[in-house]
């Protein structure tokens, strides 16, 4: 599958990528799902999601104890060692605790990029929490607009959001074509994918996805075995494409996913008429919660049952990040709630390097067995 | 029997005597929260750093996991406790306070047989973010209505919207109460509590402040103790009442110039909370060393919002008070005050606690030791501990990491 490759080549080598569109376009990273990455296109800059680093983490070692997520570590680790020059500038949603502290020691060391907090409010569940949301969304706006020395208009930002709704329905689009026939996509392709077109230009991104929907509608004849297990991933982003390897090998398909690298950077359309940023701000009040974010006491259970459910999956693989608290808070009571509907679950927890493969493929083929 | 011992005067002048009625009012108050059924008044569980005097108002009694944790940290039952929480699927590396409330909900273990259970919750999150998932699971246990009162985090400044969104909360907690409680919420009576709060907390920052004196009249291990009052009992004439007597204990002892050490020779500074298990034996350790921890950022906490809070209007004013407390501020913003804390107690070191635990609190420290290196060039002693569960205490080696760098600052001030 050649379309795949692109996206490839961008999850391979970011900063290389970044340099070739650096001429035409100022560049932001960000490191969280409720970055809104519409307000940055519209203003002509290119939004780059950062994963952590590839290669080992030391430099960040002088500013984050080792208790802290390989994801804030990883990241500092790569702007301190120079493979996020190509960044313009770095934006903060407020998301958890670490993150919080990263962007305080980003930008106390890190001088050279424009820095912003986007502190978003943690709940999402009251009136008062949206228009603050809305207020927050608005000053980014003015902000990002004193920075590009332009101004957005609303025009601007419906043609983002556009350009959004149709980057997110191809996305969902593979991913239904995936569950209805497993085996027209490895999962690893499936990671490549979406995290290529968190780096990648969108509209060129959009391009590949075009094309990856007519080649692959094309093969749902390919037919999976009716043995093959259906599973579900869980958590927040994934680095670590072995995982999708040895599920694969040990006969199961991972059909969906909750992840910020999956479902979550996808789901939730949004509303392309009406105050443009009112319309960002709903989606992220409807589209299923971040566990950083609070909507209700058992959502996040919730929406996980239904879309096992509705993706006939028998078992949930959370992946959740060694020190990410707010997923392993969670952990407990999705569990009791998900095998109340009978679906099995197995926590991997994930840090920078992943534990022996053959380890990691003994726990998870004893859990497919289960499923 | 105790009190036949021949005493040794000398030690015994050193000890403070407010301990003792300290205990009884903790004691008192416990009893309180615990009968409060039997009582007919409400019970709500809330953050350390939580907006408590509008549940005085409303004559609800406020209750504190994390007072109760420090508690179950200092009588060594956290580990245990922790390991029952991972038992129950809760990871090891999640907040220590969390895991042994969490814990000890559903068996009523720890020292006092658990809490009372709550009628509903109110959680802050100026101090954290690992609140609201611990409130979040408690909420599901009990049952009960949560109430978030969401404080973003003010990195540099304090922005409009900001201030918009905390008023529009207050407003939303005290209707919150008023359905919780079924009555109509007293503003005269909200005045009163607002002045009683903002009174305990000039008379706590009052006591802090006797240590400025040499040799200081108590240490941060003192005040890890008699902070529960402010946490706790905030609002109240009987925590005014107390402070003032423990004020004027201090005083006395730094006009007698009875220190809380034999001889008190270099000062510490202490970051972070406390080490709630080897409180007895880090104030022995430092004690043995002729070093007396003078001051620390964490019992100043709950006073560390005064000049934002209003007498007169306390309610509009903690729309701030309660959003810029230390913590829920920028590194820097904490580094500035740690060195106006330097200055203010003359220290000659400073001991940091690095506290896997605690999030905002320890990420952000090695910045902040580079900061005050850089302009102080102070020893500064890192720690890696846990302020709850014993099982990530290395005695060994913190005993001679302690003891280097006691050399250092000997060393250096001769």
């Amino acid at each position: 599958m050649e379309a795949i490759h692109v996206f490839q080549r961008a999850v391979d080598d970011p900063a290389g990528y970044l340099k070739s569109i650096r001429s035409k376009h100022k560049i932001i990273g960000y490191c969280c799902t409720y970055t809104p990455e519409e307000i940055i296109f519209a203003a002509g800059v290119h939004p780059v999601r950062l994963f952590g680093t590839k290669g080992a983490i030391q430099r960040a070692d002088a500013h984050l104890q080792a208790y802290s997520c390989s994801l804030v570590r990883g990241v500092l680790e790569d702007a301190l060692a120079g493979n996020l020059d190509a960044l313009d500038g770095m934006v903060f949603p407020h998301t958890c605790d670490s993150i919080q502290r990263l962007s305080d020691i980003w930008r106390l060391n890190i001088a050279s990029t424009w820095h912003n907090d986007i502190v978003l409010p943690v709940k999402l569940n009251t009136g008062s929490s949206h228009e603050y949301l809305l207020d927050v969304l608005k000053k980014f706006r003015r902000e990002i607009e004193a920075w590009t020395g332009t101004a957005l208009t609303d025009a601007d930002l419906r043609e983002s959001i556009v350009t959004y709704n149709r980057l997110r329905a191809l996305l969902k689009r593979i991913y239904e074509l995936k569950s209805a026939s497993p085996g027209i996509m490895s999962g690893r392709a499936v990671n490549s994918m979406i995290k290529g077109a968190m780096i990648m230009d969108r509209r060129e991104a959009i391009n590949h996805l075009e094309t990856l929907v007519q080649v692959l509608g094309a093969e749902t004849e390919k037919t999976t075995s009716p043995t093959t297990k259906r599973a579900i991933l869980a958590g927040s982003i994934c680095n670590h494409p072995e995982i999708y390897d040895i599920v694969e090998s040990a006969g199961a398909e991972v059909v969906w996913d909750e992840l910020c690298t999956g479902s979550r950077f996808f789901e939730g359309p949004i509303d392309e008429d009406g105050d443009p940023l009112a319309a960002i701000a709903r989606r992220y009040i409807g589209r299923m919660n971040c566990p950083a974010k609070h909507k209700d006491l058992r959502t996040r259970g919730e929406t996980l049952v239904r879309m096992a459910q509705e993706h006939a999956a028998q078992g949930v693989i959370f992946l959740n990040f060694k020190f990410c608290e707010p997923h392993a808070f969670d952990y407990p009571y999705l569990k009791e709630m998900l095998q109340g509907h009978g679906l099995s679950t197995l926590l991997l927890e994930i840090d920078q390097e992943l534990p022996a493969t053959g380890q990691l493929a003994t726990r998870i083929e004893a859990f497919i067995e289960t499923m | 029997m105790a009190e036949d011992k021949p005493k040794d005067p000398e030690k015994d002048k050193l000890k403070i005597k407010s301990a003792k009625r300290m205990r009884e009012i903790m004691t008192a108050y416990y009893i309180d929260a615990k009968t409060a059924r039997d009582n007919g008044k409400k019970v709500a569980w809330i953050t350390s750093g939580g907006p408590v005097e509008a549940l005085h108002v409303m004559d609800v009694i406020p209750v504190y996991p994390e007072n109760h944790s420090a508690m179950i940290g200092a009588t060594k039952m956290g580990g245990q406790l922790c390991e029952l929480a991972e038992n129950m699927g809760y990871c090891a590396d999640i907040c220590s306070y969390a895991r042994s409330d969490i814990a000890c909900a559903t068996i009523n273990g720890g020292p006092i047989g658990g809490l009372p259970a709550p009628d509903f919750l109110v959680c802050c999150n100026n101090i954290c973010g690992t609140v609201m998932k611990w409130y979040e699971v408690q909420a599901r246990y009990f049952n009960v209505p949560l109430f978030i009162f969401d404080t973003p985090i003010c990195h540099t400044g304090f922005p409009d919207e900001t201030r918009r969104y905390v008023e529009k909360q207050t407003m939303e907690y005290i209707a919150f109460l008023e359905q919780m409680c079924g009555k109509a919420f007293d503003f005269d009576r909200m005045m009163e509590v607002g002045k009683l709060s903002l009174q305990g907390q000039r008379l706590w920052q009052d006591i802090l402040d006797t240590t400025v004196n040499r040799p200081s009249p108590m240490s941060a291990f003192d005040a890890f103790f008699y902070m529960a009052m402010i946490v706790t009992l905030r609002g109240t004439q009987i925590a005014v009442d107390f402070y003032q007597e423990l004020l004027e204990e201090m005083r006395q002892r730094a006009a007698n110039q009875i220190g809380v050490l034999p001889h008190e020779k270099y000062r510490l500074l202490w970051d972070n909370l406390a080490i709630w298990h080897k409180m007895k034996w880090l104030s022995d350790k430092f004690a043995s060393h002729d070093a007396c921890l003078v001051a620390d950022t964490y019992t100043s906490a709950w006073c560390s919002s005064m000049k934002y809070l209003d007498d007169n209007d306390f309610l509009k004013s903690m729309v701030q008070g309660y959003t810029r407390i230390y913590l829920n501020i920028g590194v820097d913003q904490m580094a500035d005050i740690i060195k106006g804390m330097i200055t203010k107690y003359d220290v000659d070191g400073i001991v940091m606690h690095s506290n896997r635990s605690c999030k905002p609190y320890s990420l952000g420290q090695y910045d902040i030791r580079k900061r005050i290196q850089d302009e102080f060039g102070l020893p500064i002693l890192m720690i890696e501990a846990d302020m709850v569960d014993e099982r990530s205490f290395s005695e060994s080696q913190i005993e001679t990491r302690i003891d280097a760098f006691m050399e250092v600052i000997k060393e250096k001030k001769g």
